[in-house]
């Protein structure tokens, strides 16, 4: 059979591209206030204790330092993997840049500790200790908020 | 006046491709970007190294109460005590808490005078300690919203060695 197309002519079909560019936009507007660029300090290994009463502070800490212990006693102190007894090096670092900093110290900084929830307490108390030793006064320990509690 | 092209429609197409392009990769890329966390918060501990030392000591300030955590060979919560007092969990120590703090709040309570030192087995697990921590620094409300402090200073006992 001969099908003449010339006769019909080109059919040329134009979508309406509004809806889609609609969707596409407030998708990205979604994501965008979503996107957490802050999770920097968060290990996707440390698996945090849960607790009804953590919950996000109101007021940002005083010069946060964030230390992350992992089940297996390692410390992760920003891209450094170290033992508890190899940690002291690096505080005394993280400190003296604080003390040459006008208006920050030590002893007015905040370890942050997010402590794996199966690590030993005794090794988070090593853990303190040696930010302790170091000149560190303040300590927070983390924990995620329990499901169920707003 | 004489318009030239007066009377001819020109119609303008804008390029739509390249727009839709980078919309596009803009949109894969928070996708993959894009991560669930959940909400955090602190439980703020101030240990100073040898603070009892220093200076006097304060005449508002009560003997620290001493909870005990110990733990099975595994990690596990085998035993609470406070005082000389054991405790079945921590549901009933959050209640112990409560008789002794009591209602007063503010300035020169009870509950702002007190201190909590944890003792803990160097093998327990630390989600223990969070839960012991939780039960003696508060409880959510019957509203389910506020939160009623109880005791917020709590220190660590100096470590128990590693059995």
């Amino acid at each position: 059979m001969r099908v003449d197309r010339k006769k019909k002519g080109a059919a040329f079909i134009e979508g309406d591209m509004t809806p889609m560019i609609d969707m596409t936009f407030q998708l990205i507007a979604f994501f965008m206030v979503l996107v957490n660029f802050a999770d920097a300090d968060q290990n996707a290994r440390i698996r945090l204790p849960s607790s009804e009463l953590a919950k996000p502070a109101d007021t940002p800490l005083d010069s946060p330092i964030t230390l992350q212990l992992t089940r297996k006693g390692k410390v992760i102190f920003a891209a450094d993997e170290v033992p508890v007894s190899g940690l002291k090096p690096l505080l005394l670092r993280e400190r003296q840049v604080l003390d040459a900093t006008p208006g920050k110290s030590a002893s007015k900084a905040t370890i942050v500790i997010r402590a794996d929830r199966e690590a030993k307490t005794g090794t988070v108390q090593e853990l303190i200790k040696a930010c302790q030793e170091t000149g560190f006064e303040r300590f927070a320990l983390r924990a995620k908020q329990q499901e169920g509690s707003s | 006046m004489k318009v030239r092209n007066a009377g001819r429609e020109d119609k303008v197409e804008l390029m739509m491709t390249p727009m839709i392009d980078i919309v596009f990769q803009l949109l894969i890329f928070f996708i993959m970007t894009f991560k669930i966390v959940a909400p955090e918060g602190d439980f703020n501990i101030k240990m100073p190294l040898n603070a009892p030392s220093e200076g006097l000591p304060d005449d508002n300030q009560l003997p620290p109460m001493k909870v005990r955590l110990r733990a099975t060979a595994s990690g596990r919560l085998a035993g609470i005590q406070l005082g000389q007092r054991t405790l079945p969990d921590f549901k009933a120590l959050q209640m112990q808490v409560r008789d002794i703090v009591g209602d007063d709040r503010g300035p020169g309570s009870v509950a702002a005078s007190t201190e909590i030192e944890l003792d803990c087995d160097y093998g327990l697990r630390f989600e223990s300690v969070i839960d012991a921590i939780t039960a003696v620094s508060g409880y959510v409300a019957s509203d389910g919203q506020n939160i009623v402090k109880l005791i917020e200073k709590i220190k660590f006992a100096p470590p128990r060695p590693e059995s």
